[in-house]
């Protein structure tokens, strides 16, 4: 007879054990700033989340669900791309190990794509555009 | 088309001068989807080069962050060729990172003449569009337009109202 009642109880009457959130699903924490240029990737979202105990792990979290993200960020041969800059909160990764920069729950990531540029004479030595972004570079180039 | 108060654009130029002929950049932020430059903020050219420039990075950081506080977006992002017209070089297209802001260029390769001009820089494609230079100071309706590198040296700074 007691079992209705207590079924109808708002509260238990005795505590249940606890639930706690199982770890997995709160290790999303640390923040991505994504630029205006990468937001294809991220169906137009400016702020989103990832895990990782390293950029790299972060980056490649990332581009689990944004598909092509680490891509643009990150060179064939594994290296972050020169002219993308990438801080952990106000520190630029460069100074922090570049993709092995340690990352905590919490932390803020900002991507900005470098603002660069030069005079067309730089284009002949080829000094500058041998180091040219294809990580920042537009998928179609007007040929000339 | 872009629309810049004539003050900004001389703050611009007297800043490529004041560098040449290292090449000068910086952004002229403004309210966030207004297209209305309002804010001029010279960026030191990390490169220090006559042929390149870059952000420093930290500045650039701190620079975007102060604007994401205020609402703001870089409207205008120049900088100058400091030898060649003002247009923009392979380089600058593939750099190009921002499709919502006017690339503005300014040649300081005469000593006596300005060459201003803007461009969109989308997808690796350059459109040149029109400035148009407002005398805030003199008469809000008292515009004078210029297009395809017209060169400013033709108005008089005498009635900037600065």
């Amino acid at each position: 007879m007691f079992g209705p009642l207590t079924t109808l109880s708002p509260r238990p009457l005795f505590p249940s054990p606890s639930i706690q959130p199982i770890e997995e699903y709160d290790i999303m924490a640390i923040e991505v700033r994504i630029p205006t240029i990468l937001r294809s990737y991220t169906g137009g979202t400016k702020v989103v989340e990832g895990s990782g105990d390293t950029l790299d792990d972060l980056l490649t979290d990332l581009d689990s669900r944004h598909s092509g993200l680490r891509g643009r960020l990150v060179t064939e041969a594994g290296a972050l791309h020169r002219f993308v800059n990438v801080y952990v909160n106000d520190e630029d990764v460069r100074f922090l190990g570049a993709l092995d920069a340690k990352l905590n729950d919490g932390d803020s990531v900002t991507i900005l794509p470098a603002v660069a540029g030069g005079a067309p004479g730089v284009s002949a030595t080829g000094h500058h555009v041998a180091a040219a972004p294809a990580e920042v570079r537009a998928p179609r180039v007007t040929a000339s | 088309m872009l629309s810049i108060d004539r003050s900004i654009v001389d703050a611009i130029v007297a800043h490529a001068r004041r560098d040449h002929p290292d090449e000068a950049c910086g952004v002229v932020a403004g309210p966030v989807g207004s297209d209305t430059p309002t804010r001029h903020i010279p960026m030191e050219n990390a490169a220090r080069s006559m042929t390149f420039y870059e952000f420093d990075s930290m500045e650039h950081l701190r620079v975007w962050r102060e604007m994401d506080d205020r609402d703001e977006e870089p409207v205008v992002i120049y900088h100058s060729h400091t030898a060649t017209e003002a247009y923009p070089s392979r380089t600058d297209v593939s750099f190009a990172g921002e499709p919502g802001a006017h690339y503005l260029l300014v040649s300081t390769r005469e000593s006596d003449t300005e060459e201003i001009r803007s461009f969109r820089i989308v997808d690796g494609v350059v459109t040149e569009e029109p400035v148009r230079i407002l005398d805030a100071g003199v008469d809000p309706h008292a515009v004078q337009s210029y297009m395809f590198g017209q060169s400013p040296a033709t108005v008089d700074y005498e009635c900037s109202g600065r």
